[in-house]
């Protein structure tokens, strides 16, 4: 059976995702430029990892399960990475009859 | 026979590789479910890359002080169902019970705000169709933004609702001590469940928020 962790963990874990969140807010009244996106996906990553590890356990599980949770994420990113080739790369040939 | 003999199910041959499979079962359903919400996520990145600057503007139209509480309102009560796996592993039947309901609580606070978000939407002519007025540059891309709004926030609105149901639904068995003995793989289950509902807020509110510095 799985140890049960001590509350001050998950209490600790909700403070850190609160300033988290304060500091993702904050920052969107700030003009970054192109880099408001990059710091605001980068807290979304750091929360998500936060909440992964202690609050669904991935911490301390098996490897089997460490492989099923990065399953979602690495077919999302070839999803991600090979429609934006596709979008963004359109335009660079010259194609004739166009 | 061991204690735990009316729990593992006769398939498993003990608790632990059981919670492993439930365990297992659950992170594949939600590498689904990242599918799922990915599409959005994708068409959001394609158009959001197109017009950036029309994304950013009709961005700033949305209520980021709502979308900023909602967001702590979820990682509370994502905190709260943490603490409701440990009370099931550690069989304190009461706290477990309160803490479900906790959740599901939270989860009903969410989809308030959230309610009156989308009235405030309504009202303001931001809903896509032919009552949507836009009254800076390029509204059709302004009208793509908000119908991606809707679809995102919408399809996990509808997560929400399942989550709380499944909370009270959970809540009603832990009073009659379907959790009793060990038995913590089905709390465990929903709580992976849930958090991954959170998660995917974490990703929307900043996306769809604060696409725009403000």
């Amino acid at each position: 059976m799985q140890k049960a962790h001590a509350p001050k963990l998950y209490w600790s874990t909700c403070l850190w995702l609160m300033l988290l969140l304060g500091l993702t807010w904050g920052l969107g009244y700030i003009n970054f430029g192109g880099f408001n996106l990059l710091i605001a996906l980068g807290i979304s990553f750091t929360k998500t990892l936060l909440i992964v590890l202690f609050f669904m356990h991935i911490k301390g599980s098996s490897r089997l399960l460490h492989l099923a949770a990065a399953t979602g994420l690495i077919w999302l990113l070839l999803m991600l990475i090979l429609t934006l080739a596709d979008y963004r790369s359109r335009g660079w040939v010259a194609t004739p009859n166009h | 026979m061991s204690e735990t003999a009316g729990i593992v199910a006769e398939q498993f041959d003990d608790l632990e590789q059981q919670r492993d499979a439930a365990a297992l079962g659950m992170w594949v359903f939600l590498a689904t479910e990242v599918l799922f919400f990915g599409g959005l996520f994708c068409a959001y990145t394609v158009y959001r890359s197109l017009y950036p600057l029309t994304f950013a503007a009709a961005s700033r139209h949305t209520e980021v002080v709502l979308g900023g509480i909602n967001t702590a309102v979820l990682l509370l009560s994502s905190t709260l169902m943490a603490l409701a796996v440990r009370a099931s592993q550690l069989e304190r039947r009461k706290q477990l019970v309160w803490l479900l309901l906790g959740v599901a609580a939270f989860g009903v606070i969410f989809l308030g705000i959230k309610g009156y978000e989308y009235h405030k939407d309504f009202v303001g002519h931001l809903v896509p169709g032919s009552g949507f007025e836009w009254h800076e540059t390029n509204p059709q891309v302004a009208e793509l933004f908000f119908s991606l709004y809707f679809a995102m926030t919408g399809l996990h609105a509808a997560h929400v609702t399942i989550g709380v149901l499944i909370m009270v639904v959970l809540s009603i068995s832990a009073w009659r001590g379907r959790f009793d003995g060990g038995n913590y793989m089905t709390i465990e289950v929903a709580g992976l469940y849930w958090h991954f509902v959170d998660i995917v807020w974490i990703f929307l509110f900043p996306l769809l928020y604060l696409a725009g510095h403000r």
